[in-house]
């Protein structure tokens, strides 16, 4: 770029520059106010959802220090607690939850946006938001109703004939159907099914974007239908789906009312996930809640802090991946 | 690449016809493929009935579905190999995945849905459950006293309160994303995403320690309602922003042209465009919120009989009932539980086909009876021609509000 030399002080261009700006009339004015006021209205609910977490923990915090990340027991009358049963639990869960429910999910997006008929697929898509409109209340009746004394039978044949995998192993009796009951394994299956619409109509969107010249390319080429899902529609949805998984990771992290009707609770913190009992973050605070003094539901408050920052930060980046794949991949309006 | 030669040797229309094989679909399945899906299916049926009566330990129906189906992929991918080779093996391979996970997914939730009604029917049928409170009964009573009316209005009363704070708000916001703009656009999209993945507890847990421990609340409908909208507010932002934006752009320009403010645009032109559209996000957020129980756990509080005040006392609402119930050893109380559960699910349900019914319309497109109307105002309007027209294309203001 070519400077041009500085006008000298004092000589007014012949004609100057118009500066157009927008005014608004007072209600204009007005609505905008109002409107951008909701969005920050947002933004300081989510920041006192932090803040109050944060100043109600800080007790507890303070009370137990690094022992808050490496106690195994939840007495804080005794000042004994910490997370480092129902951390791992929470995570278990979801691990197990994604495991199932990701494959699940991102198959039946599949058959949602490439095999199905038309018909069948509106339906489908229908299906799949009411699945999502379900209340986790009902996915907690079925699955310690329906499915955990039928899934005892799948529990107990993974620890009798896959124990060489460390986290199927069981060290509990293996002949009492009661020692598989109440499980990481079974909570995680019930969440599995509670992400599938939330994975399912993410993966289903972008996929249903990857573009119809390079679908018809691959098809041109030779390749079988499987052929050209393998090298156009799912690199192309890639972002999104792994945007979809983490978003499932974060809301399976939250889950609170299907896990606590399912999990005997317990602070063993192990990692053999078909052993019944254990617990999560968000199931401790649903079963402790009421029986807590002042300095309970601090420590309380304290475990939600803890999960508020690993929901935020994976949601965090799940909605940034996702914005990405989006722009990337279809101009938005 | 050679290039054709022009086509001109009349005898090329007298060669024989191709054989007609029928119109050719790709995606399509020929009855080989059938025959191999139903022999490979049968096949690992006999073979796995072999397994699990005679030789195998293994018990249950669920172990025998999942080894019928492993053995059903095998059998399946050795027959289609032996017959068209390793890569329609795959191919088929991976639609019968697909097609299982498709069907996988309608199974679970008619399973859900059917458990709930088979188990539900017990309690529903008493045609006082629909019609009393527990306050007269105790956990020994049987079925024919009792009943959910308290949790239905308390659940009616926090969803009321719920909707009257989410949804303005949630739209206002959405109207900020699309029609305004600026630097808070992106953060606020980025809270609007976190928020709705907020675990459902620590809403509650927010309004336990902000409204109940730190103003000094006691528990009541209200702060479950405050909870409830909290959860709500990013569902009817999403939804909203997808429809605001769905709006054509021409519409507004065209309302700019005659002068309008941006406020009239909004209000007279952008929001009844997207009416339909509006009204399918905050029907199924309600959806969402009246199903919502962890945050409900925590700030409601449990009342076995009638409140409907929702700013003193506890209040009992649907999922509250059934989390309450269901831990009782007494049968009947589960029951009741199921039978609340019930209830919970035709609430769902009809929410949800409400919000399909009206999300049926495209952004400006008019329903049978908006048309009608018009056509009305129409021929009032050609009656007498001085009265004036120009608000008629747009509906009255009482009912841009969505």
């Amino acid at each position: 770029m070519s400077m041009a030399p500085p006008a000298a002080p004092g000589t007014a261009p012949a004609e100057p520059r118009r500066v157009v700006t927008a005014r608004f009339a007072p209600v204009d004015a007005a609505f905008r106010t109002a409107v951008r006021g909701s969005g920050v209205t947002l933004l300081v609910i989510l920041g006192f959802i932090g803040l109050f977490l944060a100043v109600r923990g800080f007790a507890a915090l303070e009370t137990a220090g690094l022992d808050f990340f490496g106690t195994r027991s939840w007495d804080p009358e005794l000042h004994d607690f910490g997370i480092a049963a129902v951390l791992p639990g929470t995570i278990e869960i979801a691990l197990t939850a994604l495991a199932v429910g990701v494959p699940i999910a991102v198959l039946a997006a599949l058959y949602i946006s490439e095999y199905a008929a038309p018909g069948m697929r509106r339906a489908l898509i229908s299906l799949v938001d009411l699945m999502a409109a379900i209340p986790s209340i009902l996915y907690g009746l079925w699955g310690v109703t329906f499915l955990q004394p039928r899934l005892i039978g799948v529990s107990r044949w993974l620890s009798d004939h896959a124990s060489f995998i460390p986290f199927f192993r069981v060290d509990t009796d293996h002949a009492d159907p009661g020692s598989y009951t109440s499980s990481h394994f079974i909570a995680g299956i019930v969440v599995a099914m509670m992400v599938i619409p939330i994975c399912c109509s993410l993966s289903r969107e972008v996929f249903s974007q990857a573009p119809q010249a390079e679908r018809e390319a691959a098809y041109a080429l030779g390749s079988t239908r499987w052929g050209m899902i393998r090298t156009v529609v799912l690199p192309f949805g890639r972002g999104g789906v792994i945007g979809a998984a983490m978003l499932s990771l974060g809301r399976a992290l939250g889950e609170t009312i299907a896990v606590v009707l399912i999990i005997s609770p317990d602070f063993r913190a192990t990692l053999h996930i078909l052993e019944g009992g254990g617990n999560s973050i968000s199931a401790l605070i649903a079963l402790r809640y009421a029986d807590s003094s002042d300095f309970g539901l601090s420590a309380l408050m304290a475990a939600g802090l803890v999960l508020f920052a690993l929901t935020l930060v994976i949601n965090f980046f799940a909605a940034m991946i996702i914005n990405r794949s989006r722009s990337g991949a279809s101009t938005e309006a | 690449m050679t290039i054709a030669e022009p086509r001109t040797d009349p005898s090329a229309a007298e060669t024989p016809p191709r054989p007609t094989r029928g119109r050719f679909r790709p995606g399509g399945t020929v009855r080989e493929d059938r025959y191999a899906l139903v022999g490979a299916a049968a096949a690992s049926l006999a073979l796995v009935w072999i397994l699990f009566t005679r030789l195998l330990p293994f018990s249950g129906a669920l172990g025998f579905a999942v080894c019928w189906y492993a053995a059903f992929l095998v059998l399946y991918a050795l027959v289609v190999t032996h017959e068209h080779g390793r890569l329609a093996a795959v191919d088929r391979l991976v639609s019968v995945l697909v097609h299982s996970a498709g069907a996988l997914s309608v199974t679970v939730i008619a399973a859900i849905l059917g458990f709930t009604v088979l188990r539900g029917a017990q309690a529903f049928a008493h045609s006082n459950f629909l019609t009393q409170t527990m306050s007269d009964t105790g956990a020994l009573d049987p079925l024919t006293s009792g009943g959910v009316l308290h949790a239905v209005v308390g659940s009616l009363i926090q969803l009321g309160i719920g909707v009257a704070i989410a949804v303005p708000l949630g739209i206002a916001t959405a109207l900020f994303l699309v029609e305004v703009g600026g630097r808070l656009t992106r953060p606020v999209r980025l809270i609007v995403d976190t928020m709705s993945a907020l675990p459902s507890v620590l809403a509650g847990l927010f309004v336990l320690a902000a409204f109940i421990l730190t103003f000094g609340f006691q528990k009541s409908g209200l702060a479950a309602a405050l909870a409830i909208a909290i959860m709500m507010v990013p569902i009817v932002t999403r939804a909203s922003e997808v429809v605001l934006r769905l709006v054509p752009g021409g519409l507004r320009e065209a309302a700019y042209a005659l002068g309008a403010g941006q406020w009239q645009v909004v209000w007279r032109v952008v929001l009844p465009t997207a009416r339909s559209g509006l009204a399918t996000g905050v029907v199924l957020a309600m959806a969402r919120g009246v199903g919502e129980t962890a945050p409900v756990l925590l700030t409601a509080g449990f009342a076995r009989g009638m409140n409907a005040d929702p700013f003193s006392g506890n209040m009992t609402n649907l999922p509250l009932y059934i989390y309450t119930y269901v831990k009782f050893p007494q049968p009947d109380m589960v029951s009741r539980a199921f039978g609340a559960a019930l209830v919970l699910a035709l609430v769902v349900l009809v929410l949800f086909t409400v919000a399909r019914l009206l999300g049926g319309a495209a952004p400006g497109q008019m329903t049978r009876r908006a048309r009608r109307r018009l056509a009305k105002a129409d021929r009032a309007a050609a009656k007498t021609p001085t009265a004036p027209s120009g608000d008629l294309p747009l509906t009255s203001d009482k009912e841009t509000s969505a």
